[in-house]
């Protein structure tokens, strides 16, 4: 497993837990817990696909570019996801968030 | 196995065996027990489970007259369940839970249950009765598992030198009775130079209803979260909202 | 029926989850030992393989039509719903709490291969706990219904536990027994049993074939909405006569099934022991009609 924490700058979001995705072969999932900067995003990653850190980077700070993700922190656990598998549940959750707010 | 009876009960004892079955009646130091179980490391079929739960049945409705439950005494030989499609079509697993079902009630009707594992217990064949035993002994050489290494590397893709390494350092998977007694699935290890019919005195005296095997492995340090999980969900004392 | 069709929800493409929330009624799940508290397998973490914050098993409290159940559901998509410590240990954990706070029911969505050999030992002792938990569930009078439909079945040690519950159903997608086709075939051969003849697979373990034997209470589609409306059927039916004169009853129908179907090697010899009308044709039955010709054979 390769592991390694982003801490990316991204507008306050409304914070609260959710939870999207199963850990399953070309899956992920990613639990979203509160942090402490609002301006900021915290982002875990435990992925199984080894030397992809530049492109994992890339899509999460798209990611938090487009939703409002300040003040979160987000655990991922990867089992191989497509970069694009993995921008669709960040939108899934991140949107999941501000539909509940 | 009338040698390994023989050794066990030296005040005698009244066993059938019957194919791959066993069952009767002997004596131990405590007083007067039930023997059922199987034999030869058999493949548990449905036939042989249904002779089981049969024999259970039976031990708890003759201790039911006399109001005296006497100990039932397993002996668990098993390789594991029988592989086959007719046994499958007819839902061997099905077998199983009416056998476990069988042991439950004779542990509600009073019956103290003491598994002996002679040889190798295996797989469902061990979950279906043996497992369900309030104490647990291995006798020497006995083999505890659910797959040997070799399986187990290919089924789970993982490198077999890497499993033989880690499993000198890790007790959670790979096979061994004194794997089974780290994590508290085992009560006691039994030894050649061990006095048996003390022994098994001793685990028909201490056994209770209740099932600790959870605390035992954390306290022998080889299965350190069951517990500690189980207890906090069963409590509900931290609801995850 | 076209109404039906358009609302209807896989039981069999949802998770965990999703499948909890389409059983109980809305709004009223509340985990226990849920994600956040990330309980992950830390045997899975040493042979650097991915964990789940929840390890593959989800656990809580709802309510069923407004009366308190206790309810856990597996993820089979990750590492085939298996039972390692943590798994394990969350559900025994929830069996033994049925037996502490008495709910009206505690329903189990299963979908597991049984043990998770990444850590066998813990798996294989942990299911043995859950087995006695779940019997002492029983015991203390709390039924215990399972619910089968997902992609892993119920298999291993987890076959044996669904066929403790009090009652059981299953889609025809769903598949129960104790041994997977493909350890059958691997030890025994292809001629023994052809793992990748899916057809005889479901007939030989899928959710027509053990509702015939008895094996299932309840067959129903492959939907959320048909798997709430089985569970409320059987809480509403209560659980089951306990006790040795209902296990000396059970144990004379195993034997007299054993025999009758002695040489039996496919669901097709079964339905055509049993006198039923157009064997071949049984699979391509929906549940309802299915369960009307199963009724119409016992009651004859």
């Amino acid at each position: 497993m390769e592991t390694f924490t982003l801490d990316l700058p991204s507008t306050p979001a409304n914070g609260a837990r959710a939870l999207c995705g199963v850990v399953s072969s070309g899956n992920l999932e990613i639990l979203v817990d509160t942090g402490h900067a609002p301006d900021r995003c915290r982002i875990d990653v435990s992925t199984s696909a080894q030397g992809f850190r530049d492109t994992w980077e890339a899509v999460l700070a798209d990611a938090v570019a487009r939703h409002p993700a300040g003040g979160l922190v987000l655990s991922i656990n990867d089992a191989g996801a497509t970069p694009a598998v993995v921008s669709l549940r960040l939108d899934q959750v991140l949107e999941s968030l501000e539909q509940a707010s | 196995m009338n040698t390994l009876l023989d050794r066990l009960f030296p005040a005698g004892h009244d066993v059938t065996i019957d194919g791959l079955n066993l069952a009767g009646t002997a004596h131990s130091a405590t007083g007067p027990v039930h023997v059922i179980g199987t034999r030869d490391r058999a493949a548990l079929t449905s036939d042989i489970a249904l002779r089981l739960s049969q024999a259970v049945l039976s031990a708890v409705r003759d201790d039911l007259a006399s109001g005296r439950a006497r100990p039932i005494v397993f002996i668990a030989s098993t390789q594991g369940q029988a592989l086959s499609r007719h046994e499958e079509l007819m839902c061997l697993n099905g077998y199983f839970a009416h056998l476990a079902r069988c042991v439950d009630l004779a542990r509600r009707h009073g019956h103290v249950l003491v598994t002996l594992i002679h040889g190798e217990a295996v797989s469902g064949g061990f979950l279906a009765f043996g497992l369900l035993a309030d104490r647990i002994c291995a006798l020497p050489c006995a083999q505890v598992k659910v797959m040997d290494l070799r399986a187990m590397a290919r089924v789970t893709r993982i490198a077999p030198e890497r499993l033989e390494a880690l499993a000198q350092t890790s007790p959670v998977f790979a096979p061994g009775a004194e794997n089974y007694w780290r994590m508290g699935g085992i009560h006691d290890l039994w030894s050649d130079g061990d006095d048996w019919p003390a022994q098994l005195s001793r685990a028909l005296t201490e056994a209770d209803g209740s099932d600790h095997r959870a605390a035992l492995g954390a306290s022998r340090g080889g299965r350190t979260l069951a517990r500690a999980v189980a207890t906090r969900v069963m409590a509900g004392s931290t609801p995850d909202a | 029926m076209s109404a039906h069709a358009i609302t209807r929800r896989s039981w069999f493409e949802a998770d965990a989850r999703t499948r909890i929330h389409g059983l109980v009624d809305a709004g009223s799940f509340s985990e226990l030992c849920g994600p956040h508290e990330r309980l992950t397998s830390p045997h899975l973490a040493v042979l650097d393989l991915p964990v789940a914050f929840d390890d593959g098993v989800v656990v809580g409290e709802a309510t069923l039509d407004g009366e308190r159940i206790l309810v856990g559901a597996q993820q089979g998509e990750f590492n085939g719903g298996s039972v390692g410590e943590i798994h394990g240990a969350k559900l025994r954990g929830l069996l033994d709490r049925a037996r502490d706070t008495r709910p009206a029911a505690v329903l189990l969505a299963i979908d597991s291969g049984g043990v998770r050999l990444h850590e066998a030992n813990a798996g294989l002792i942990a299911i043995s706990e859950l087995m006695r938990a779940l019997l002492g569930a029983r015991a203390a009078g709390v039924p215990v219904y399972g619910l089968i439909g997902g992609s892993c079945g119920a298999f291993g040690g987890m076959g044996i536990v669904a066929r403790l519950c009090d009652g059981l159903i299953m889609s025809e997608e769903g598949r129960l027994g104790l041994s997977g086709p493909e350890v059958i075939e691997t030890v025994k051969g292809v001629d023994e049993f052809d793992s990748k003849d899916r057809a005889l697979v479901w007939r030989i373990t899928g959710g027509k074939i053990r509702r015939t034997l008895g094996e299932a209470t309840l067959l129903v589609d492959d939907d959320l909405g048909a798997f709430r409306g089985g569970a409320k059927a059987l809480l509403a039916r209560g659980a089951p006569l306990r006790g040795l004169a209902a296990l000396d009853a059970d144990q004379a129908a195993l034997a007299a099934r054993a025999q009758r179907h002695a040489d039996a090697r496919d669901g097709l010899d079964i339905w055509r022991a049993l006198g039923l009308p157009d064997a071949e044709r049984l699979a391509m039955l929906d549940a309802d009609a299915f369960n009307r010709i199963i009724d119409r054979a016992e009651t004859a």
